[in-house]
């Protein structure tokens, strides 16, 4: 992956979040506060502003200059975890323009582990880390399967699709939804929903 | 939805204009998105910042000043302010003596809190953070990610706040509010909920003889649904709740809060109730704040805190306080 690709996958993540607004809102509402959609939208607008009036000499700093614009923009409990995500993706990378498969390998599970350690969630607490985790397991499995980045992504975006979905049936455990306990069962996670719009993208712009 | 707004995406950004402007006596950072003190930072004095999502007015802008906080930034709509914006509040009122950050236990203002007290650690600044988690209606962190901070969170910004004025060093400005943090215990009803500017819709529906039970105050359902009771069962069974989950001894602090929507008629009716009951408990309201303090924008519903007293918390209390939304004995 070059810095180019790396852009264009936080653009293409941008317009998702944008297209997808209301629905991670109305996702938000029935367990929360309804603000995921508003929220996220609001740092990824910032996010692509920042990319379009900065020049970028590795894969790192680009991710690295993500995570610190939605920190800095976001609020809530998703600005921390994704911004903290894209950091850490960033600082796991080496140096340089262009990074490998294995590099991004590991900075998927460095930023699984930032949003673990962060949140305090463990799978199966109905969060993003029931979509972040298949989706770096699954990369992980076709790239050491021999697949290139195209389909590497695509399995990543299945399986992410796949833990976002399977939060229906869990009790939330962690953020405002666990305040519902078992009222909240029957309703999907807006953050592992947002983190499967994140793995879509990334497979949108590599195919 | 009919708010008087202008733009949804402008309300937080134009109510700190307004606040502005009818405090003079309170200094308004548009760009930063803080709200501090005038006469902040004051040399020596350990320095009170509090946030959290806006849509709580008078919480926490509205407690501002002399006797209370030096400090507080509020974010969006309930949503936490973010760690640049509580870092720029910190260091506008640090005094060098520290800070102290009260934070509501929500999810994400703790991280934004943590991620600023780090920050603030980095350019010299020592933090204290007090936690507030007084919501009884919550089950244990096994469960949950733990009980939030709500009504509570006006009596340690208080009390706190108090000590710091009168020359409290650091540690004892935060221990003081962990102590009545941990002497604290809140139950809230909702019988509608209340309507962000930006969903332009209710948080949820309710038909019209239920309520929602152990709800906070970011407009998110309670822990279950009830059919709607006279409100001297009402009371009866959050007095029960808050009796259960914590020791409040036989004095007491009360705070009847209403959550936005609420006349104070109704406030009072369940503030009668209460004293009845506690009466016959042989707990003496000691001290006691019927009104909107901690509100969950306009959703109609209240909560109950009772926080057990000593004669400090009541020095404390009595202290005098010039804020937006309390004011006392100065």
């Amino acid at each position: 992956m070059r810095t180019d690709l790396a852009i264009a996958w936080l653009r293409a993540t941008a317009v998702s979040v944008t297209e997808q607004s209301d629905r991670l809102t109305r996702l938000d509402a029935a367990i929360g506060d309804g603000d995921h959609g508003v929220n996220l939208n609001r740092g990824f607008t910032a996010v692509v502003a920042a990319l379009a009036g900065g020049t970028f000499d590795s894969v790192a700093a680009v991710f690295v200059k993500a995570g610190t614009t939605l920190i800095s923009k976001v609020g809530g409990a998703s600005g921390p975890l994704y911004g903290s995500a894209y950091r850490a993706l960033g600082k796991a990378l080496p140096e340089g323009p262009e990074i490998t498969l294995p590099d991004l390998v590991a900075g998927l599970h460095a930023a699984l582990e930032a949003i673990r350690k962060l949140g305090g969630a463990e799978p199966g607490d109905a969060t993003m880390v029931d979509a972040w985790k298949p989706a770096a397991e699954a990369f992980e499995s076709a790239v050491a399967a021999g697949n290139a980045l195209p389909a590497a992504a695509a399995e990543a975006a299945r399986a992410a699709d796949a833990g976002a979905r399977a939060t229906i049936e869990l009790r939330a455990r962690k953020g405002r939804a666990s305040y519902l306990g078992e009222r909240s069962v029957g309703h999907q996670d807006p953050g592992a929903t947002s983190t499967a719009l994140i793995f879509e993208a990334l497979a949108s712009v590599t195919t | 939805m009919k708010k008087f707004i202008n733009d949804p995406a402008d309300v937080v950004a134009e109510a700190l204009t307004g606040l502005a402007a009818a405090h003079p006596e309170l200094r308004v950072d548009a760009a930063e998105q803080y709200v501090a003190r005038a006469d902040a930072p004051r040399a020596g004095k350990v320095a009170l910042v509090s946030g959290g999502g806006s849509g709580h007015e008078p919480l926490h802008g509205g407690f501002v000043g002399a006797g209370m906080l030096d400090a507080a930034c509020p974010g969006e709509i309930f949503t936490s302010p973010v760690p640049d914006q509580i870092l720029a509040a910190t260091k506008a009122v640090d005094g060098g003596a520290g800070v102290v950050h009260v934070v509501k236990n929500y999810t994400g203002d703790v991280m934004n809190f943590q991620l600023a007290a780090e920050m603030a650690a980095d350019e010299g600044i020592t933090v204290e953070t007090v936690l507030v988690d007084d919501d009884v209606a919550v089950e244990n962190s096994t469960w949950t990610a733990g009980r939030r901070g709500t009504g509570a969170t006006l009596l340690v910004e208080k009390i706190a706040g108090a000590r710091a004025e009168e020359g409290g060093k650091l540690a004892e400005v935060a221990a003081i509010g962990r102590r009545v943090n941990a002497n604290s215990g809140s139950f809230a009803y909702a019988l509608r909920a209340g309507t962000t500017p930006a969903s332009g819709q209710p948080g949820f529906d309710l038909p019209e003889d239920e309520i929602e039970v152990g709800v906070g105050i970011h407009g998110e359902p309670g822990r279950r649904r009830e059919k709607l009771r006279a409100a001297r069962e009402l009371v009866g069974s959050a007095l029960d709740a808050i009796l259960e989950a914590k020791e409040v001894g036989d004095r007491v602090i009360v705070l009847v809060n209403g959550l936005g929507g609420t006349p104070l008629i109704e406030l009072y009716v369940v503030y009668g109730e209460l004293s009845k009951i506690l009466e016959q408990k042989r707990i003496t309201i000691a001290r006691r704040l019927v009104g909107d303090y901690v509100t969950s924008l306009d959703m109609a519903g209240l909560s109950i805190t009772l926080t057990a007293a000593d004669d400090e918390i009541l020095r404390l209390w009595d202290a005098p306080v010039v804020t937006p939304g309390l004011r006392w004995g100065a």
